[in-house]
Formats: structure tokens, sequence, C-alpha cells
């Protein structure tokens, strides 16, 4: 050990007295960069409709695969919130047929493999991790998971319990009751892109709520499965094609319509006395990311919102020192429309302070478009930064798992590329007088009124929130 | 929000090949790969290769964190790494020289007005105000010199991602990522930012740092409890003061002293740089030797001298809140150079690692009390004697009473039962796996590497870890926990609701 020390010393000494001078930031070189062509993952479509992408990396004798299924929460009954989130959890909890969910927490450890469920806004996912050599066994577990699951009742009950803990501790969180509430108001009070869990809709889940769940969604037609690691692909495919070839079609899932909803501008107000900051947000409709404008809108969020040099985090914090925490830009999702969205916490002494400088900086926004300056610096940070978006094979494979679900094309990472080098700053200017209203935002405010610089009605007549959490 | 959650849900055993594939075939694979080597200064630098994509990430440790903090300047280690953004000499200003002279103005106008506030007798108001007014001025008239955040813009434009930093109660982290032909400009801007550190805007940062405190701290319930546990267990050590600072000193230290904790540690003996990915030791080291040879050698700061004394008797915070329960408690364990470093990283395993762990099966599974319950090892920190802590959430509907009762069965049953062989062997394997969890990414492994480096001195100290668990019996579980899980060695803390939710027993259904 010490002797590979003493070599290497030796072996740098000449480099050093030749090493050059240090330079100056400006006159430092950067060779262009290597040419990196990304290893793209192979898709191939069984008869029944499933898609699959093989991605082969030999780096770690590893197997990692994941289900995305179509359907989630947004599609689950308005009397049942939270059916998704006990479904996430009791799917791979509550065991198969052949063996119950601790069986199946052994057999995994002793393994050093997991299996896992989850489910989203708009999907659910079951995916494994493993070995190489425990990949048989595993993906036997996998798939009677998928096939057979049982959302045995017990399981139901620990899911319920921890989604009644997060109802019951929601309060307890400023800035959650701040995104919360600020989706409500985006969204609508009971929309399904918004709406809350609670005691009453996640008690009225019942198993027989899971079973029919899963069986109107996972489905080889409603799914796509990216498997990424230390295999074969031809081997992997015959394997594939095999296990789930002869699994039948099933009905075409239903997406949930779109939201529609206008966000109502106005002032709300969460009163919270056990707090010494404000939790703010603005916000009122955004766009969707096939929208033209999405690259456009991309640059002016670089400018806006994004990182160390953009206006919101210069100005409110590095220059008026009136906030830790502060961002926004326009949210574009991609298959519904998003919110524009600021957000930001300040000490409840400069509340109205902080509010004034948001509309100051949306303001300014709108009259003063970007500069040469800000676009070419806001352009360089996405294209430079490029490589990072497929620097390992998972995130290729991912990336085109992305574009396959929500029906985007398969070269969209490289439009992108080429609608944010096409941006100019008159379209910066155009996308926001386009897409940002200060007459439509709504505010909302969480905190402790008797502390505030100013009182909140002096921005507007105020809406104050009931948050109680219904018993 | 643009990925598949593939991350999330899989993460989780990345690296369990590494900790089963016989670990020493790793060593030697990363023999190959790693070059490190120590400056004339005294700095230490790694370099792994790994060259996938033409990208490279790096790891900074500053050997400092609240650690050398002494009442008055509590937070200064977090707020210094905040500076470590605001430029240099060259970078984030427009006339150097001017702003120079402007900034020794503030410190003067600065030290007159504190020195005036703080008088406790024969204080003239008056006079406060105006000193408040001159430093103002003199702020003013420094900002006007910035190009603000210049530092940060400089990495964001050369396509840098993930840049942050981190102060904990041991050490200061810095970290980012670069596309592949930029290390040069990477070891320019990172040696440059602690060899000429400008502490511009300083006191609007320091209430950034304040607001930083309100949001961690002061406005979520667990913050508060944990600062208030903290300083109940530690009456001697810093390990009880936060790391954000006390709002008396967030509200009085000075650039001045931040100048003073910088010229004091950050000095190249007591820093370690790890650098891994597309890049060739050969290139990286001459360029890290001319850009960081350049930072000034100085001694290695004397160790701590303060020492937590033995606790004798048991303490207990009781806060009443109009938040949701919540129990915590800890007991005191050596640091982690100790020779039984290695069975409280099994006791956490054993208690805490997933759906087969102890207090999974007991408390969230079985009784059904608690939402998530765990033991964990080395809080706030692990270079000095630190804690063993337990936590519980209690479900609705349920008290700290109760999940502190089935915590101590599951404490009693370590302490009288041995650990049988099987479950041994489940918990070795996937504390291995975790020690390793992280490696196959470049910014995790420069981490690993780069702590492993400082803390060790040698970075396959990262695979002693494993070694040594892998020794671990089922006595030195029972001998450990019998000696450290005793009531005299005890802090407790809980959040007693003031409005203990009723929930209908909603969890019970």
């Amino acid at each position: 050990m010490r002797r590979t020390y003493v070599a290497l010393v030796a072996a740098f000494a000449a480099p050093t007295l030749v090493s050059a001078q240090a330079k100056e930031w400006r006159e430092i070189h950067k060779p262009p960069l290597r040419a990196f062509v990304p290893q793209q993952p192979r898709r191939f479509t069984l008869a029944n409709g499933l898609v699959i992408f093989l991605q082969e990396d030999h780096e770690l004798p590893l197997v990692r695969g994941t289900a995305r299924i179509r359907g989630g929460s947004r599609e689950e009954p308005a009397a049942k919130v939270g059916l998704l989130g006990v479904y996430g959890q009791a799917w791979r909890t509550g065991g198969t047929k052949n063996r119950t969910g601790d069986q199946l927490d052994d057999e995994l450890e002793a393994r050093g493999a997991r299996v896992e469920s989850g489910a989203g806004l708009d999907s659910t996912t079951l995916g494994w991790d493993c070995l190489k050599e425990s990949f048989d066994p595993v993906f036997v577990t996998w798939l009677e998971l998928l096939r057979s699951p049982e959302f045995r009742e017990e399981k139901l009950a620990i899911a319920k319990n921890q989604i009644n803990t997060g109802i019951a501790r929601r309060n307890d969180d400023p800035s959650g009751i701040a995104s919360r509430e600020a989706r409500k108001l985006g969204y609508g009070k009971e929309s399904p892109y918004a709406r809350s869990a609670e005691f009453a809709t996640v008690a009225a889940v019942t198993r027989e709520d899971l079973l029919t769940w899963h069986a109107a969604t996972v489905h080889p037609n409603n799914m796509i499965l990216g498997v990424v690691g230390d295999f074969d692909s031809k081997a992997m495919e015959a394997k594939l094609r095999k296990a789930l070839g002869s699994w039948p079609r099933g009905t075409a899932f239903t997406k949930a319509a779109a939201p529609t909803y206008e966000p109502k501008p106005g002032v709300y107000f969460v009163p919270k006395d056990d707090v010494t900051q404000s939790n703010i947000r603005m916000l009122h409709a955004g766009i969707r990311r096939d929208n033209p404008d999405y690259f456009a809108v991309e640059v002016m969020n670089e400018v806006f919102g994004g990182g160390f040099s953009a206006r919101l985090f210069s100005n409110i914090r590095s220059k008026k020192g009136l906030a830790y925490s502060v961002g926004g830009g326009i949210g574009a999702p991609f298959d519904y429309r998003g919110l524009f969205q600021l957000a930001m916490s300040t000490k409840s002494g400069s509340t109205a302070a902080a509010i004034d400088a948001l509309y100051e900086e949306t303001d300014n926004l709108l009259k003063s478009p970007v500069t040469a300056d800000e676009l070419a610096r806001a352009k360089d940070s996405i294209l430079n930064s490029w490589i990072f978006n497929f620097d390992t094979r998972q995130e290729v494979m991912a990336e085109r798992m992305l574009e396959e679900f929500y029906g985007y094309p398969a070269d969209f990472l490289e439009r992108y590329r080429a609608g944010i080098e096409k941006v100019t700053t008159d379209d910066v200017a155009r996308v926001a007088r386009a897409y940002i209203h200060r007459d439509k935002l709504a505010l909302l405010v969480v905190g402790k009124a008797q502390d505030f610089d100013r009182p909140l009605d002096s921005f507007g007549a105020v809406t104050t929130l009931d948050v109680t959490i219904p018993q | 929000m643009r990925r598949m959650p593939l991350g999330p849900v899989l993460a989780g055993l990345a690296m369990v090949a590494c900790a089963r594939a016989a670990h020493a075939q790793d060593v030697a694979a990363f023999e190959k790969k790693i070059t490190v080597r120590t400056l004339a200064n005294g700095l230490t630098v790694l370099v792994c290769e790994r060259p996938e994509a033409p990208v490279f990430s790096f790891f900074t440790h500053v050997d400092v964190g609240a650690d050398r903090e002494v009442p008055g300047i509590t937070g200064l280690a977090h707020m210094f790494e905040h500076m470590a953004f605001k430029g240099t000499d060259r970078i984030g200003t427009r006339d150097y020289e001017h702003e120079k002279q402007a900034l020794e103005a503030v410190e003067a106008a600065y030290a007159a007005y504190d020195g005036e506030r703080r008088r406790s007798v024969g204080r003239d108001d008056k006079k406060v105000a105006e000193l408040e007014k001159a430093w103002k001025e003199k702020i003013a008239e420094a900002d006007g010199y910035v190009v603000p955040n210049e530092f940060g813009e400089i990495v964001d434009r050369e396509g840098g991602v993930g840049l942050n930093a981190s102060t904990s109660s041991d050490d200061t982290r810095y970290y980012f990522s670069f596309p592949s032909n930029r290390v040069e400009l990477w070891a320019y801007l990172e040696s440059e930012r602690f060899l000429k550190p400008v502490l511009r805007e300083f006191y609007k940062e320091r209430d950034v740092v304040h607001e930083e405190r309100r949001m961690r701290t002061e406005s979520s319930p667990v913050g508060r409890m944990v600062e208030q546990f903290l300083a109940a267990a530690f009456t001697a050590h810093p390990y009880g003061q936060p790391v954000v600072g006390w709002p008396s000193d967030l509200d009085t230290f000075s650039a001045t002293d931040a100048a003073a904790f910088h010229a004091r540690y950050y000095v190249p003996s007591n820093m370690t740089i790890a650098l891994v990915g597309d890049l060739r030791s050969s290139e990286a080291l001459p360029l890290v030797e001319t850009y960081f040879g350049r930072l000034p050698s100085a001694p290695k700061p004397q160790p701590l001298r303060t020492v937590e004394p033995r606790q004798t008797a048991e303490r207990q915070v009781v806060i009443k809140d109009p938040a949701q329960p919540f129990y915590l408690e800890g007991y005191h364990r050596p640091a982690y150079l100790h020779p039984d470093d290695a069975v409280y990283d099994v006791l956490q395993d054993l208690l805490s690692s997933g759906r087969t762990s102890r207090l999974y099966r007991s408390l969230v599974r079985d009784k059904r009390i608690a939402a998530n319950a765990s033991g964990f090892s080395g809080f706030p920190g692990v270079k000095y004697p630190s804690l063993f802590a337990f936590f519980g959430v209690p479900t609705p509907g349920h008290t700290p009473q109760e999940v502190q009762a089935a915590i101590r069965v599951e404490i009693e049953r370590l302490k009288t039962e041995d650990v049988p062989e099987a479950e041994l062997e489940m918990v070795k394997t996937r504390t291995r796996a975790n020690l390793v969890r992280g490696l196959d990414s470049n910014q995790g492994l420069a981490v690993q590497l780069g702590l492993s480096q400082a803390r060790y001195g040698d970075w396959r100290g990262l695979f002693q870890e494993v070694d040594r668990i892998q020794k671990v019996t089922a006595a030195d579980v029972r001998r450990v926990a019998n000696d450290t899980f005793v009531e005299a060695n005890r802090t407790v803390a809980i959040i007693e609701s003031t409005r203990m939710a009723t929930a209908k027993e909603a969890g019970q259904k």
C-alpha cells in the first residue's frame, strides 16, 4: 500500500515540474467534449400489446425492471380518494395467491433483492431489483404479484394506518399546507388533480376495490415494461416473451378528463399560529408540455426562477435577504395543464414585503423582458448540462419510457435541444405576455397574521380557507 | 419530475452485488482506478477513473462543522458554507479594489453599531439607531460593486449540475458535476473560492440563513423538538448546539468572525477532495496541483478538547404542542473509531432496515401503533461520542407512551436474548449492501470515497467497515445493548399533542 503511494508520487513528479501556471477563468481553455453516443434501449412489442424496453448495462451484476401501468389517483372515485394510496402499498405487502407478503419479505431479503409497488397521479408501478443470479426466482415473484396479487386484509389495514397518519399530520407542515391548498386553488377543490384523501374516503376503500382496480388496469396493452442491467438481450427477450406472451389483452383504460378549471384570482389565507415564517404562493393556469411554446417557456423559467443566477434567487434571496427558499415558473406536465406558480417563505414580519417583491418580479418580467445576456446564460445553462440527461444507461431508458408512456416522439430530447437553441429574446417576451397574467394571480398565505408587517387585506379582500381535517 | 419512478422504487439494493461478490475483488478493482495524492501543502486529493459518459463529479470535504463553534458563533460553519458561493476577488465584483475598502468600512460600521446596541449599561438608543443607519449605508455602498451570484452563474452556464453544499455537526461538504472538458475550470473555481473568498453581502446572507432556521427549526414541530432534545442530551460537547445556530448568534456574528473561522479551519491539511468520472489522474492531478497548490499550508487544527462527560441521570424533554405526537429517545455511544462502531451498525440495521426489521414488525405491522419506527446510530454526528437514537411516529389514536413501551420491549429483547444466527446473517448481508450503496454514480462514489479518505486516512476504510461488520457476533450485540441502553444514559423527547387527534380510530379498522 505504502509502496504504491510512493510510486505514484514519483510518477507525477515530472508533470508537476512542467505544470502550467494557474489561469484566470475566462482564459481557461475548454476542449470540445468528446463525442458520446448514448446506447439506446431495444424496444419491441408483444402481440398482446405489451411494449418492452431492454437496456444492457454490464457495469454491475444487477438486473432491474419496472412496469408502469396507466391509471392513477386522478382516476379513483371521489368517495374513495386514497384508494390508489392503499393499492400502491398493499399490492406488494398483501402478497400473492401462493405466498403472504411476510413470506415475500423474508425470501427477498435473504437474496438481497427487492420487489416494490407504487402508485401516483397517473400510473402505478411494479418493479424489481436483484442480483443477476437471483433473477429467475425474483422474476417469478414479480410475475405472481403482477398476475395474482392477494391484497390480504391485514395489509390493507396497515396501509390505511399509514395514510391516516399522513392525514392527521398534514397540518403540522406549513409548506405542505401551502402546496396542497395552492393545487386546490389551481385545479378546483374537488378536482382529481388536487383533492386530498380524508379519513372517511380512506375508510371506504375495500379489498374488493383493489381487486377491481387491478383487474381494470393491469393488462399487457395498458402498460410498458423496462429492464436494465447485466443480461443478454436475446435471452432476456425470450424469457419475457415466454412469461408474458400468452397474457390476454384487456379492455383499454379510459383516462380522466383533463382539467379545465380557471383559478379564481384573489387573496387566500390559512391561519397558522405556531410558525415564525409565512409560506406564500401565487398562481394561475400554466401550460401542457406539447405546447409549441414549451421551449421558450423553459428558457423563460430558467431566467426567472431556475438556479443560482435566476432573477427570483438573485433579487429576493441574495439582494433582499427575504427568503431561504424562493422559486417559480410555468409548470408544463406531459398530459395536462400545469400551473404558473411562485413559492417562497419569509419571516412573518416581512410577509407583505415579500409579496410586494414577488409582484414586482412578475411585473418586471412583463415590462422588461429578458436581455440578450440573460437569454444566452439560460440557453448555455440548459445546453451545456445537456449531457446529464443521458449520462447513465438507466436514464436513457427511463427517458424513452417516459416518451412512450405519454405518447411523445421518441426523439423528444433531441427536439428539445433544437427547440431551446432556436429561442430568441422576442420569443421569451412573447410567451411571458401570453402565459403570465398579473391580474389573474391567486395569492395564498399560510402564517400568523398578527405578526405580519401589513394586513393581507391591503392586497384585496381576504378569503380565509378552512383546512380543518374532517374527523 | 421528468424521470420515471424507477429510481425511488428500485434504488435501494443497487449495490448488493458488490456486497455479495467478496468485496476483496472490489477493492482490487478500485485499486486500478484510484490514485491518491497529498500535495505539499497538505491537501489530500483522490481521483477515481470511471470513463462511461464524458462527465465527472467532485466532493470537497472540510473537516470542520458546527463542532468547532463556541457560544457567540454558533451557526458560523454553516454561514461560511453559504459565503463560499459569494465569489472571489475576480468573481462577483465590478471593482475589487474599491469593493475591498467598502467591505472594510462595513465591518468597522458594524463593530461600532454592534458594540453600542449590546451595551448592557448606559446604552444610547438614539446612537444605536444612528450607527445602524450608518452601517446600512456602508452596506449599500459595498453592494454597488457586487455582481450577484456570479460564481453560481458560471457553474450553471458552463453546464454544472447539482451545485450544492451542506454543513453538519461534523463537517462541511461541497459538490457538483461538470462535463469532462471542464476539469481545469473546475480546479480554478473550487480552489479560488477557498483561496480568496470575499465575504460580500454577508449580512443579507445572514438574514437568508435566519430564514432557513425559521423554516427547518422554528416552524416545524419535529425541528423544534430535535433542537431541545440535543440541547438536553449534551451538556458540554458542541453536539448539543444547533448546526444552524442560535437566533442571538445569527443576529450578531460578523464577516470578520467568518473570515477568522475560514483562516483557522479552511486549511489544506484539513481538506480532502475526491474526483470521480471521465478523467485521467495523469491529467487531472497536475491541474489540481497547479490550482490547489496555491492554498497556503497551515497545521491541521488541534483536536477538540471537550468530551461529553458520562451521563448519570435520565433526562426528559416534554413539549406540549398543538402538533401531532412524536417520540424520540437516545443513548450515548462512542465515536466512530471505537472498536464497537460496527456493532452499532448491526444494531441499527437489525432494528430499522426494511419490512423484516424488528421495529417495523413490532410497532408498524403487529401492534400498528406507529406509522414509522426506527433506530439509528451516530446522531447528530460520528466524529465524537454521539447518540444511538430511536424514534416512532404514532398512528392516529395512539400515544408516544405506547410507542415508548414497544421500543423498550425490543431493547429488552436485545439485552436478554441472542440474535438468532440467521437474522444476524441477513443483517450482515444487508448492512454490507447499505455501506456500498450509492457507489454506482459518480457523485455517490465521490462522496463515499472522499469521506473514507478523510475519516480513515484511506479510501479502503469504506471496505474495511464491511470487514468489521462481518465479524460482529450475537454476543457483541448483547454486550453492547446492555452497556448502552440503560436508563441513566438516556434522553427522551416527547411531543404531547395539546389537541390529540380523535381520528375516529380511523387507524383501527
